[in-house]
């Protein structure tokens, strides 16, 4: 401390040279405009903003692969209900930390993308006034039916209605989960697919070895049935 | 200075020039959120001086472990970002090694590396906004706490790329971590490591030579050795009354044993608010070296291990604890065999470091009041849970 003040005027030169620089320095003109302008109607329902599907992605810097706001419910094909991966066993439900889910299960099956006849949820409701975008009810899904959206436009001035997405709110086709989360998506394809062709293969492995066993339970038999004519003569 | 001894903290009336005076009581706070959390101190005054003080916290109280204690136990994981909202990745750290010792998972290499960084990315980001934070109590309202949180969003950034939030990350898994992090993540996250010295040094000068910091902070809110130990004070504060007690030497938890640093603490004479204010800013240089060392030593591998989502441990008691940037924290489990935790207790270091908070403040002007708060560096998430 040589000169008495001298610290506070070595503080200014810092804010001085600052203030100076963020009208010169690239990487201090940081503001961005704002990624995606809603339209003049105010939506009715949480979730209505956005026209096309991903189109909240534009030139955003701030939603990135990894990015979650809240659930979805992911389907194969074009027709949602008939492709609907969840099969309602309300493992989610029960796990869910802040418990905002609630599910009801179908009273009967019905075919789903795979053909088989299925459970599905005849309603499945996500509170997201309670929701805390934790993702613990998609790591616990073993149909990976429900993953995270990065929708974030979700303002309504109803708070109550507009807020509990219901069952077909939370319906998005697999393609729409690729155009958020690309590399999530492709990983967690490839890992579907390899579980079905393991699956596939344990079930040919399986089958053959049933074939086997019961060619050679077949061949011990006639090989039996070789040795013992003469027994059988002799009975008679 | 008056002693804080001297003072009966009773008295009511005081005789002074033949003029009868009284206390006076002051209760500061419950105050704005975004500074301390909603935190009041009652305050007895005589004058300026601060003859009583009584905190009174729970008003952001959330029932955190009993909640805990009727969900599984990965389900509670995201609840502890939300005990100290600063250091969502350290809180996630103390409780998975806690579950981990229980269920007896091994963590991957690279998982143990990332899980390194990310919690001396927590450290920079914790100690830089508190550094901040305790300037703008001191009066110097937004140029350095503005200066840190510019910093701090560059790792919020870091955090957001990886984890997919910027603060309640829940990004911990038993044995190891959610998803790898994103591709160039850790080249971003070298940039912004290498970058970090040229604003600390910038800090530094903005801050470390001002006169009005050491007139304010010199010789304020004086925390003795023997009391800091005895009341279980841990992290910077013990280390700013001069014991040299950092739990990441202590337990060599994960892999901190093959990183060098060393553990800044003063030389225990005084250990006052500037002490504190200057581990901490001493800490942010040594996070920079690990986290170089953490950068460079990264390798290629899986990032969780075999853990099973929903488990059923069979009965046992563990602690696991961590060196949090605030100090020691520690989840303390007990299992009974069902998938549930039959008690779940968290070991806040805000909370038993704010129990010392009246034997600093008695004696002192009730402006140094709010400093020495300051300089404690509570999250009234993780003193009320």
């Amino acid at each position: 401390m040589s000169l008495l003040g001298g610290g506070i005027f070595k503080g200014m030169a810092v804010t001085l040279r600052n203030f100076v620089g963020s009208y010169f320095y690239k990487d201090r003109l940081t503001t961005n405009d704002y990624s995606w302008r809603p339209s003049d109607k105010l939506p009715q329902r949480a979730g209505e903003y956005p026209k096309e599907e991903g189109e909240q992605l534009r030139d955003t810097t701030t939603v990135t692969n990894y990015s979650r706001n809240f659930p979805m419910l992911l389907h194969d094909g074009s027709e949602p209900m008939d492709t609907i991966r969840c099969v309602a066993c309300q493992i989610c439900e029960r796990e869910c930390p802040p418990q905002c889910i609630y599910i009801e299960k179908s009273t009967e099956k019905k075919e789903n993308a795979g053909g088989k006849p299925q459970f599905f949820p005849a309603t499945f409701d996500i509170d997201v006034s309670v929701c805390m975008s934790c993702q613990i009810c998609v790591e616990v899904c073993p149909f990976d039916a429900i993953v995270m959206n990065s929708q974030f436009e979700l303002s309504t001035p109803d708070r109550f209605g507009g807020l509990l997405l219901r069952r077909d709110d939370l319906l998005k086709s697999n393609g729409y989960y690729h155009k958020i989360h690309p590399e999530e998506a492709t990983a967690r394809d490839k890992r579907i697919a390899e579980e079905k062709a393991a699956k596939e293969a344990k079930k040919k492995a399986a089958a053959e070895a049933a074939k086997k066993m019961a060619e050679e339970k077949a061949k011990a038999e006639a090989e039996a049935n070789e040795g013992t004519p003469d027994m059988e003569e002799n009975t008679e | 200075m008056s002693s804080a001894t001297a003072i009966a903290p009773n008295y009511e009336l005081i005789q002074q020039d033949g003029l009868e005076t009284s206390l006076l009581e002051v209760s500061m706070g419950p105050h704005h959120p975004s500074t301390h959390g909603v935190f009041r101190m009652d305050v007895k005054l005589d004058g300026e001086t601060v003859v009583d003080l009584q905190p009174v916290f729970g008003y952001l109280h959330r029932n955190h472990e009993k909640l805990a204690e009727n969900m599984s136990y990965l389900a509670s994981m995201p609840f502890t970002d939300r005990l100290d909202y600063f250091n969502s990745m350290t809180n996630n750290w103390a409780y998975a090694l806690a579950a981990e010792k229980l269920v007896e998972i091994e963590v991957p290499e690279r998982a143990e590396y990332l899980r390194v960084i990310m919690a001396e990315l927590t450290r920079l980001v914790n100690h830089v906004s508190l550094v901040g934070f305790f300037i703008n109590d001191l009066g110097a309202l937004g140029t350095p706490l503005l200066y840190a949180f510019r910093e701090r969003e560059k790792i919020l950034d870091l955090f957001e790329q990886a984890s997919g939030a910027r603060m309640m990350c829940n990004y911990f898994r038993f044995g190891g971590l959610r998803n790898d992090v994103p591709e160039g993540w850790l080249d971003r996250a070298r940039d912004v490591v290498d970058r970090f010295p040229d604003f600390l040094d910038e800090y530094e000068k903005l801050l470390c030579e001002n006169e009005i910091i050491l007139s304010r902070t010199q010789g304020v809110g004086n925390l003795s050795r023997e009391l800091a130990i005895s009341a279980g004070i841990t992290g910077p504060m013990l280390r700013a009354s001069g014991v040299n007690y950092d739990i990441r030497k202590v337990d060599k938890y994960s892999i901190y044993d093959r990183f060098l640093f060393r553990v800044p603490y003063s030389d225990g004479n005084v250990g006052d608010c500037y002490d504190r204010f200057m581990v901490r800013m001493l800490e942010m240089r040594e996070s920079i070296g690990i986290l170089k060392q953490a950068l460079g030593g990264i390798g290629d591998g899986p990032v969780l291990g075999n853990a099973p989502k929903v488990f059923k441990p069979k009965p046992a008691e563990v602690y696991g604890r961590v060196e949090a940037p605030k100090g020691e924290l520690g989840f303390y489990l007990i299992a009974d065999g069902t998938p549930k935790p039959y008690r779940y207790r968290v070991r806040p270091p805000s909370l038993i470091n704010l129990t010392v908070l009246r034997d600093m403040c008695l004696g002192q002007k009730v402006a140094d009041a709010v400093i020495i708060l300051g300089s404690i560096d509570i999250v009234l998430g993780e003193v009320d849970r």
